[in-house]
């Protein structure tokens, strides 16, 4: 039985689809850094993957397009991002809780809207692998990194990308200060809220793509709750990566890895309780949690409402 | 000075000078408080201008005014005789306006380059240009005397290196005019000094200085000229050269202001607290009370004089239960209280007025009567089978405001909502007001402005004259002197001598503190 999961076949296999699941992990989860390196905790990331994906697929489905899905995942997530900004910003809501209900809205409007829009479950033809000359051929290597989807590939570019905006410009070092310091930043002339609403409205956007990801890329479905928990995996691969972008990469990659190896454990027909398979990823953030909890300290003012005073 | 002007305009950052700023007429209104009662001050290049005033006068509503952060509601500020408008920190900003807060405005996690590029605009476009602005900060921090690391990362720096990276933080974004609001109050005293040097080469390159303090021999050092604030109006402006500390601190407080308290008449009692060879921990495992003995008579202070971090802390925790006693017996009134819990203690009559008052003499988030009835919560008037009288609650609150001048808009005011003095007088009036048999007061005029210190000194000194027995904890030697019947020196944990008043002198005090017995002239080893 083990020997199966050795084989090369299966072994490349893992690693691809491996590569491959942690496409809407990466998502989401840059995006929560960005809200959290600014001080702002989104709970709801889940609930706007979820009407992501629903958005994505549903427009996907209609129209025939998968660009105007993508597009429509983000403009669903954005608006998220804008709902969730003005309640933490404005309203200065515990954002825990907030978040809480985002996630709540998200889960039943997404299952509201499949009920009344679609009723069934229907699958589209998602987007499709892209054919690399060269790198796709290389043995193994061409298999498990360069035969997967755009949005696949997008994924990955937005961990250097996301690690030079926060590190290399102006922008970036204005997140930064905002979620340690915002009476500092304030001082300065930079707007607490301004920067707030970018992060947490790209934190939404980020998001929708992520959800689009499962229902137009990887899963190519729409089903009630298909995210089942994933985004708050995503929130709690901020924690493990210790908000750096790199440090989200390798949590996303570990958990895709796992996830990717109870699927394989299944198919192949390897006798572990499916269920036991199932739990293994979640298992396996929680020890990891406890394992790197306090190892780096959070944005200081994570979660704290800014409020001009003295 | 006036010669140096007509030589050039320009400041040695390459700024233009701010030859004269006036704020005239400024009035603001806080719901229920007038902060700002048309003022006037002026300040002008070259010179070092003190605004002098106690807690809750208002010094820094009037420079918040003045760096945008808060709005006039009347009153007008001119900049080089033409009016202008402030309306936020980025305005005055522009006008060459630098401050420096009293609680430094830096994110520790960024480098000292990464926090002056904060919020400006780079050369580069959206990218930062970090390595630029690295050279204009060793360019300005030579210009001043500056010595800072620009890529050093905030959190790595001490205190006094903090400031000086708000000092040129400010110097970078071009301040001809600089606010320094309370810098001295987080110091250490060469600190001190270190600044007033920096302060001084400013004001000789041209700089207007405004130097917000309450510690007078400090305005006396390093001002020209001085304004006094008092309960939001201007009192006055005088050069420095011509006043004295003594007048000073009259015109603050607004009456003479005896530096020494009236003591009055006390007699002694009997014996209310007594401590018998006890040792302690402390918090880093060490050692901290190493066989402690003395007797608190009913009408006497008794002083703990010691420099910090000797046991004062340890002793006083031991005292209240909040720390274990290993060996050794506290007796209260002849009953042995040793490490009973601290609410049995408190039952006992005991009570404490705490050296961290906003961490462990109060509750911040609560209201002040709620504050005042911490101690007595559970007792009628203030609760009856377990429910909250309001109206018991109510009236003790009110009481005490009054009799104690707690300055506060209401008793539902929350308690961090008060300046520090005010706050001492609510922990003061909450645990003088139960008629204790003992009270412990550690380090209670840390922090306090004059007037309120005086308060807290004479408020102690009655209740010795009523026959309470006083414990006083202080690292302040003035503070002990001025009030103790006795003194008790602790050094490293143990009592090195108990000299009555008479025969107390500073440096016999100060012998006692460093662990020398004068008579013997070795210092004491263990």
């Amino acid at each position: 039985m083990i020997t199966e999961l050795l084989s090369t076949t299966v072994l490349i296999g893992i690693l691809a689809s491996g590569i491959r699941l942690a496409t809407p992990y990466l998502y989401a989860a840059i995006g929560e850094t960005f809200g959290q390196k600014s001080g702002v905790l989104n709970l709801g990331v889940e609930g706007q993957m979820l009407l992501g994906c629903f958005a994505a697929f549903y427009v996907a489905l209609t129209t025939g397009n998968l660009w105007l899905g993508l597009l429509a995942a983000m403009i669903v997530g954005a608006a998220m991002g804008l709902a969730m900004a003005f309640v933490t910003v404005n309203l200065r809501a515990q954002q825990g809780i907030s978040g809480i209900g985002f996630y709540l809205f998200g889960l039943g409007m997404s299952d509201l809207l499949f009920q009344r829009l679609m009723g069934t479950v229907e699958t589209v033809k998602g987007f499709q692998r892209i054919y690399i000359p060269g790198l796709s051929d290389i043995p193994g290597i061409g298999e498990i990194f360069f035969n997967q989807n755009i949005l696949v590939y997008g994924a990955y570019l937005l961990v250097p990308l996301a690690w030079f905006v926060l590190n290399k410009t102006t922008l970036g070092l204005k997140i930064r200060a905002v979620g340690e310091n915002p009476d500092a930043a304030d001082s300065l002339g930079v707007s607490v809220a301004r920067v707030r609403y970018f992060t947490i409205i790209l934190g939404g956007t980020l998001s929708g793509i992520a959800g689009a990801s499962l229902s137009i890329a990887l899963l190519n479905v729409f089903q009630q709750n298909m995210t089942s928990g994933l985004g708050f995996i995503a929130v709690a691969l901020v924690y493990f990566g210790a908000w750096k972008p790199v440090g989200v990469l390798g949590g996303a990659l570990l958990f895709s890895m796992v996830n990717s190896l109870q699927l394989w454990i299944q198919v192949l027909g390897i006798p572990v309780p499916s269920d036991i398979a199932v739990m293994m990823p979640y298992v396996l953030t929680i020890l990891v949690l406890v394992a790197t909890v306090s190892r780096v300290r959070a944005p200081s003012a994570l979660t704290k409402p800014f409020e001009r005073d003295d | 000075m006036d010669g140096a002007m007509t030589e050039s305009t320009k400041l040695p950052s390459g700024q233009t000078r701010i030859n004269s700023l006036e704020m005239r007429g400024i009035t603001k209104r806080f719901p229920g408080v007038l902060a700002s009662d048309h003022v006037n001050f002026d300040v002008k290049s070259g010179e070092v201008h003190a605004l002098l005033g106690e807690n809750g006068a208002g010094k820094s509503t009037l420079m918040k005014i003045l760096y945008g952060l808060y709005h006039p509601d009347e009153g007008e500020i001119l900049l080089d005789g033409k009016p202008v408008t402030i309306s936020s920190p980025t305005d005055s900003i522009d006008l060459g306006i630098g401050m420096i807060h009293q609680h430094f405005m830096l994110v520790p996690t960024l480098t000292v380059a990464e926090n002056v590029a904060l919020g400006l605009p780079s050369s580069r476009g959206v990218l930062t240009d970090l390595d630029r602005v690295s050279k204009r900060i060793i360019e300005l921090a030579d210009i001043y005397g500056l010595k800072i690391d620009p890529d050093a990362y905030v959190w790595q720096l001490s205190v006094g290196q903090q400031q000086r990276v708000e000092i040129i933080k400010a110097l970078y974004r071009g301040a001809a005019l600089l606010i320094l609001d309370e810098p001295t109050a987080v110091l250490t005293p060469q600190e001190v000094d270190e600044l007033f040097v920096i302060m001084n080469q400013m004001v000789k390159d041209g700089h207007a200085l405004i130097f917000i303090s309450h510690k007078l021999h400090e305005v006396v050092e390093i001002s020209h000229r001085v304004t006094v604030l008092r309960d939001g109006r201007t009192i006055g402006t005088r050069l420095t050269s011509e006043t004295t500390k003594q007048d000073l601190a009259n015109w603050m407080v607004g009456r003479e202001v005896g530096f020494a308290p009236n003591r009055g008449q006390s007699t002694l009692g009997e014996v209310r607290l007594s401590l018998n060879e006890v040792h302690c921990g402390s918090d880093r495992g060490t050692p901290g009370l190493r066989g402690v003995s003395f007797d608190v008579c009913s009408g006497e202070i008794l002083g703990i004089a010691g420099v910090s971090g000797n046991g004062q802390r340890e002793l006083a925790e031991s005292i209240t239960g909040l720390r274990k006693v290993t060996s050794g017996r506290v007796f209260l009134e002849g009953q042995d209280i040793t490490n009973l819990a601290p609410g049995e203690i408190t039952d006992r009559m005991l009570s404490y007025i705490p050296e961290e008052r906003m961490r462990d003499g109060m509750i911040k988030d609560f209201t002040i009567a709620e504050n005042m009835i911490l101690r007595e919560h559970h007792k009628q008037p203030y609760s009856k089978n377990g429910f909250l009288n309001l109206r018991g609650i109510a009236n003790h609150a009110d009481e005490l405001i009054e009799s104690f001048r707690v300055k506060t808009p209401s008793r539902e005011t929350l308690a961090k909502n008060l300046s520090g003095g005010n706050i001492q007088k609510v922990v003061l009036a909450r645990e003088i007001s139960r008629n204790p048999r003992v009270i412990l007061a550690a380090q209670p005029t840390r922090g306090l402005d004059i007037g309120a210190t005086e308060y807290v000194r004479q408020q102690l000194i009655e209740q010795r004259n009523k026959g309470t027995a006083v414990m006083l904890v202080s690292e302040d030697l003035d503070e002990i002197l001025a009030l103790s019947d006795r003194i008790a020196v602790v050094y490293e944990g143990q009592i090195m001598d108990i000299v009555p008043r008479e025969n107390a002198t500073p440096e016999k005090l100060g012998l006692l503190m460093a662990g020398v017995h004068p008579e013997e002239g070795a210092p004491v080893v263990q």
